[in-house]
């Protein structure tokens, strides 16, 4: 039995998954979820962190609707939903402009200029995916999530494989857009300075099968963050990592 | 230039074997072209090609949509393919004549049973070219074009299309030449006018050079056809790819 609701008005996203569980190829059972509670407050960022192949991407798919087969229920706040994956996913024969445009067709042009602006894709827009760096293609999944103005937006390791500095760069771009909109975003992250840059909530995940060991809210708010503030919470953050994973070291 | 080449020693050859074997039975490009030009005057040239063009766009048109959807459906459901599959094997090895004959008994010798035994014929070939194509979709375009809940034509069109285009563009190839190929035998058993019908009539008499010429002139139809509109829409669905597809 499950649930995936959308309930009224700027409502929190309640995730409450009883059970996931895989069949194994040898034919016997895989627990993945176990009995995993989260709720996100409208507007806030969550950021799930565990160790991999705990569960998370399963349970960003369970959320986004992509999998239904599990036990529990999960109400979505309403509006629409945007989804940044591991790989971009851009239509590799749409330009830059009409990937945005496909799912956004009803944007106006100047709200597309300044998001483009912003991400700095203005010279790209007529250009095909197979013309992109890597940076540039997941600047352009970023700029489609953020077109549909999503009321609940899913990232899945966003900024996976991309060079340090550049990483950073993009976690600027992306911080500055939700704090420009009133979006609600569950992010999955190995990267505790990430969480610590993007975050108002941390969950802290156990091994597979996934529980929520710890929820941690983040002080101050974002905007509030200095350099020395986020130093010290990514070693916060590290420190509960280690001391409820032992023998476990966290990036 | 080469191409330019080979085609001049094509008629080179031509014109030997024709020397060879007498103007009976193989009459020289030249002859062949004076029929041509001799039954375009009087029009009736235009007329047979017309029907048969008719009846190759009818028939091409019904089979492609009629085979890209079942190849569609079958590429994506497991149950459908299954179902399907049987079927597919009998009407692949069902031979294109006895289909014809078989239409033109129960239909009777009308327009309708010969474009749908055309049809019927090549039905079978879209569907295996397509079913292979929607077979290779990328799952993680659908899932995308899921979450984004892009609508069902917006996605048809943006996100599936262009990944069967390949697969359209073989089966619509191989598809033009068989269908025009089996639009003659029908107009050869059961319709007045076409240039199977004149075939026909020439093979009745033995007329060597309206046979080519006729056959001929049809290719050049086919040629056009390739040049004009196959080629440019196949260079426009893979501007994205790098270099020549």
């Amino acid at each position: 039995m499950n649930d995936t609701r959308r309930a009224g008005g700027p409502a929190p996203l309640e995730v409450r998954i009883a059970r996931k569980a895989y069949r194994a190829a040898s034919g016997g059972r895989l627990d993945v979820l176990d009995d995993v509670t989260l709720a996100l407050p409208a507007g806030e960022v969550g950021a799930l962190i565990g160790p991999s192949g705990c569960g998370k991407t399963t349970m960003l798919r369970i959320i986004a609707g992509l999998d239904r087969d599990y036990d529990g229920t999960v109400r979505r706040p309403a509006g629409r939903l945007a989804m940044v994956f591991q790989e971009p996913r851009l239509l590799p024969w749409r330009t830059v402009e009409d990937n945005v445009r496909l799912v956004a067709p009803d944007i106006d042009d100047a709200a597309l200029t300044r998001l483009f602006d912003l991400l700095e894709l203005s010279a790209h827009r007529t250009h095909f995916p197979r013309e992109l760096s890597l940076g540039l293609a997941r600047r352009a999944a970023l700029a489609r999530a953020f077109a549909v103005d999503p009321a609940l937006l899913l990232l899945d390791e966003p900024f996976v494989s991309l060079d340090a500095a550049l990483a950073v760069r993009l976690r600027e771009e992306l911080a500055l857009l939700i704090d420009q909109r009133a979006v609600t975003a569950l992010l999955v992250t190995h990267d505790l300075a990430e969480a610590a840059r993007l975050a108002d909530r941390v969950f802290l995940l156990s091994p597979r099968p996934a529980r929520v060991l710890a929820e941690i809210p983040l002080r101050p708010a974002r905007r509030d963050r200095s350099e020395t503030a986020l130093a010290t919470m990514t070693a916060q953050l590290t420190e509960r990592v280690a001391a409820l994973a032992p023998g476990r070291t966290q990036k | 230039m080469l191409r330019l080449l080979s085609l001049v020693l094509f008629l080179a050859l031509w014109s030997a074997g024709a020397a060879f074997a007498g103007a009976r039975l193989l009459p020289g490009p030249e002859a062949v072209l004076a029929a041509i030009l001799a039954d375009a005057r009087t029009g009736t040239l235009f007329l047979h090609l017309g029907a048969t063009l008719a009846r190759v766009a009818l028939a091409f048109a019904l089979a492609m949509s009629i085979g890209t959807a079942l190849g569609i459906l079958m590429g994506r459901s497991r149950l459908a393919d299954r179902i399907g599959d049987p079927w597919l094997v009998v009407f692949l090895n069902l031979p294109a004549l006895v289909v014809i004959v078989l239409a033109y008994i129960w239909a009777g010798l009308t327009e309708t049973a010969a474009v749908l035994a055309v049809a019927v014929n090549k039905i079978p070939n879209a569907v295996v070219t397509v079913r292979e194509g929607a077979r290779a979709l990328d799952p993680a375009l659908d899932e995308m074009a899921r979450v984004f809940a892009v609508p069902r034509l917006r996605a048809f069109r943006h996100v599936l299309l262009p990944q069967l285009a390949p697969y359209l563009a073989a089966a619509s190839r191989a598809g033009l030449s068989l269908v025009w190929k089996i639009v003659l035998i029908v107009e050869l058993l059961g319709r007045p006018n076409g240039v199977g019908f004149e075939i026909g009539v020439a093979f009745q008499l033995f007329d060597v050079t309206r046979i080519l010429a006729y056959a001929l002139a049809f290719i050049a139809v086919i040629l056009l056809i390739e040049l004009v509109l196959v080629q440019p829409l196949e260079r426009h669905a893979s501007r994205w790819r790098a270099g020549p597809a």
